[in-house]
């Protein structure tokens, strides 16, 4: 961990002085952003981790948890949503077993997450899973691959 | 075919590619290397990716053009390819029932393409395949024969208007900026696309990134900056990874960077990723993202054209309001502004989707009619149900009835109507569709996105979200309707920035035109589309019911009774009203009010 923290500083003291860049490239090394790591760069920075958790906890983008091993992101765009995403993502949350208020399962294998619009309406409903975009979804289709990814 | 020139444009936006346009266009490369092909076709045929031309619904779409005659194929699949090389490319016969039938044609006999009109011809990983179709002309244009100030007079005069939402006009922020003292100036593209239902930024940098750069750098020179950003969305990975190409392959052609084109003119253009803020948008918030802070707006004036990134004049405009500018240049203000009405020159790219037959993205000129967009381009709607409205803006944006369908579509018009052009987002909806449910959906959006600084947006969203999910779920109350409007007049009364003003508009456009379905909703505690779930039952005619056992299989609740060959019933304690049985059941016997 603390080798890739030295190469994200490297990075970061080129770039304008930009903490969102600094926890982007840490969301995407670690998949979410650690406290630990938050709490390095807080020291060698000497910037408050306030700071940090003010700007991660604004941006959607950002996650304080770890997160499941596959991905599964519902689109709930305008088109999505009359095209039916929300009976999509109540089949999932009940396949899944993912309790109210959560987005991760038990075992950390599956993350459902809804995001506001990935930008692919004419095929919609939109679902992706593991970064693969599947258009025209179907709750049928949606349970097959997850099947196949338990 | 031996002698003829051969190429095969397979669509590789991020709706081709859900299709499978990966695979089709590697079937291409596998067919034609087999052998015996090779031989025929080698040196004269190539394969190449293009981006999206509007019409994904079709996907894979694949043109194969033999000495510039086109044929284009619809749905295409990998299995389809080996009979495409060996009946068409190899032997001249396009296989018919595969082309694209007439609907295709009227889908874009409507429209007119200036954005878009490279979209799906060039190769967008390839800056010669766009500079054979005129590109980087008008950029050599303006640096080696035009001033600033003529540059700016030409957009001026193409009546140009910022095709993000606002609908400033394009040359006169440019002649802010110029006019702002000072040598440090920035030029932003906001392709921070968070509308729900819009993408026409991420067609536009996915099928066509240079006519965006151009256009960067076109207006750099106007304004006299020397750095640019684009602040583009994360979750665009495919349009990132091209732009980054093509600010590449812009740099090595010295189109980009240090004495651009020979000339003293410098300009660099920087990627940076949003984080996933819809209110960053907002140009003030914009720049405090850019600058690594939260992105939360701040008052204004100073406009960012006096005070903006890191205290500098900063000029901010939207992707497809750049994309316009080469075609204007090449083609001169009153070529433009030839197209569109009085005060909305031009086309305007808008994405149709919804209950729409032909979904996809569009170019119009401004002014056309609402109905010309639906039924003639559109194809009328899905299932051939009935237009109920069709919902422009976004999240700012309003309701636009079925009885206003000839209304024309313009900045002007549509604002009067209680909607806007937005940044040309149409969802089109039908009679299954409830506006109270809209209205909520939005409310869920601009509450989740309200940055929290103004108490009346992050309040009053809040509030006006409770009312709305009340309302929905049965438990509305006398007064609740008034209460809705007079609280949203008070947010966008007293909010600071455009997310703020404009959050009401889903809910009071919905009251003006849908409020008979409101008070079904509070009054009689009925949902007339039959969407809001607490107030719906299903309920199994017998009299239809054949016993398949379909829908007791589908009930994830297994709140479905019955023997095999009998009538089925529900039990409506354990029924959670999801609709699965509602939506297998082959026979209709599934009744839902």
């Amino acid at each position: 961990m603390q080798e890739r923290l030295e190469e994200i500083l490297k990075t970061y003291q080129e770039d304008e002085g930009n903490i969102i860049s600094i926890l982007q490239d840490i969301e995407e090394s670690f998949g979410y952003l650690p406290e630990d790591a938050i709490e390095w760069f807080s020291e060698r920075l000497d910037v408050p981790p306030a700071k940090f958790f003010g700007i991660a906890t604004f941006y959607a983008q950002f996650h304080l948890k770890p997160r499941g091993e596959n991905i599964i992101t519902t689109c709930c765009g305008t088109a999505c949503h009359v095209k039916g995403s929300e009976r999509l993502i109540s089949s999932l949350m009940r396949e899944l077993q993912i309790p109210t208020g959560e987005d991760t399962t038990e075992d950390r294998k599956f993350t459902v997450e809804r995001v506001n619009c990935v930008g692919a309406c004419s095929i919609a409903p939109v679902v992706i899973i593991n970064k693969e975009v599947y258009g025209k979804m179907t709750a049928d289709r949606l349970m097959k691959e997850i099947r196949r990814l338990k | 075919m031996e002698n003829s020139t051969i190429l095969i444009k397979v669509c590789m936006g991020t709706g081709g590619i859900a299709a499978g346009g990966t695979e089709v266009i590697s079937a291409f490369e596998k067919e034609l290397q087999a052998e015996g092909i090779s031989a025929a076709v080698e040196k004269h045929c190539s394969v190449h990716k293009v981006g999206c031309r509007g019409f994904c619904a079709r996907d894979v779409l694949v043109d194969v053009l033999i000495d510039g005659e086109k044929t284009t194929y619809e749905y295409i699949k990998p299995d389809m390819v080996s009979r495409i090389v060996k009946e068409h490319i190899l032997q001249g016969e396009a296989v018919q029932e595969w082309v694209v039938k007439d609907d295709y044609r009227t889908f874009h006999e409507k429209q007119r393409k200036v954005v878009l009109s490279d979209c799906g011809e060039v190769d967008p990983e390839d800056i010669g395949s766009y500079m054979e179709r005129g590109g980087y002309d008008a950029l050599r244009k303006v640096l080696t024969s035009m001033t600033p100030e003529e540059t700016i007079e030409v957009i001026k005069s193409s009546g140009l208007r910022g095709r993000g939402g606002a609908g400033f006009p394009t040359g006169l922020k440019w002649e802010f900026a110029r006019r702002a003292p000072g040598d440090t100036k920035y030029l932003i593209c906001n392709a921070d696309e968070g509308d729900p239902g819009a993408f026409m930024d991420r067609s536009i940098i996915e099928g066509n990134p240079h006519s965006v750069i151009e256009g960067m750098v076109i207006g750099a020179f106007s304004m006299g900056a020397h750095r640019g950003y684009v602040y583009i969305r994360a979750e665009y990975p495919l349009a990132v990874e091209r732009l980054r190409l093509a600010l590449e392959q812009a740099r090595k052609k010295g189109l980009l960077g240090e004495h651009i084109a020979g000339t003293e003119f410098s300009f660099d253009i920087k990627i940076k990723l949003g984080a996933g803020a819809f209110v960053c948008g907002e140009e003030t918030a914009l720049i405090a993202s850019i600058e690594g802070k939260r992105g939360m707006p701040r008052a204004k004036p100073p406009f960012p054209a006096q005070k903006g990134l890191w205290g500098k004049p900063t000029v901010i405009n939207n992707v497809e309001t750049l994309a316009n500018i080469p075609y204007i240049v090449r083609n001169g203000a009153g070529w433009f502004a030839q197209f569109g009405t009085e005060r909305s020159k031009g086309t305007k790219v808008f994405a149709l989707t919804g209950k729409i037959k032909n979904s996809g993205l569009i170019e119009v000129p401004l002014g056309i009619r609402l109905h010309e967009i639906v039924h003639d381009i559109g194809g009328g709607i899905e299932g051939d149900r009935k237009l109920k409205a069709v919902q422009t803006g976004g999240p700012s944006g309003g309701c636009i009835p079925a009885e206003m369908i000839e209304i024309p579509v313009d900045y002007e018009s549509l604002a009067e109507a209680g909607s806007i052009v937005g940044s040309g987002g149409m969802v089109v909806m039908d009679e299954t569709d409830c506006m109270v449910n809209i209205a909520k959906y939005f409310l869920e959006f601009t509450q989740a996105e309200s940055c929290g600084k103004c108490v009346p947006c992050r309040i009053g969203t809040k509030r006006l979200l409770e009312i709305l999910t009340r309302i929905t779920d049965g438990r509305g109350r006398p007064g609740d309707i008034e209460l809705l409007e007079s609280l949203s007049n008070d947010v966008r009364a007293a909010s600071l920035c455009g997310l703020g003003q404009t959050a009401p508009n889903p809910v009071l456009s919905t009251l003006r035109y849908f409020k008979a379905e409101y008070e079904a909703h509070v009054h009689e505690k009925r949902c007339p589309a039959g969407v809001c779930k607490n107030l719906l039952t299903y309920t199994i005619l017998e009299e239809f019911c054949t016993g398949c056992t379909m829908c007791a299989r589908v009930c994830p609740a297994n709140a479905i009774v019955g023997e095999r060959k009998t009538p089925h019933r529900i039990i409506q304690d354990i029924c959670i009203k999801c609709g699965a049985c509602f939506e297998t059941c082959k026979f209709k016997a599934i009744k839902k009010g």
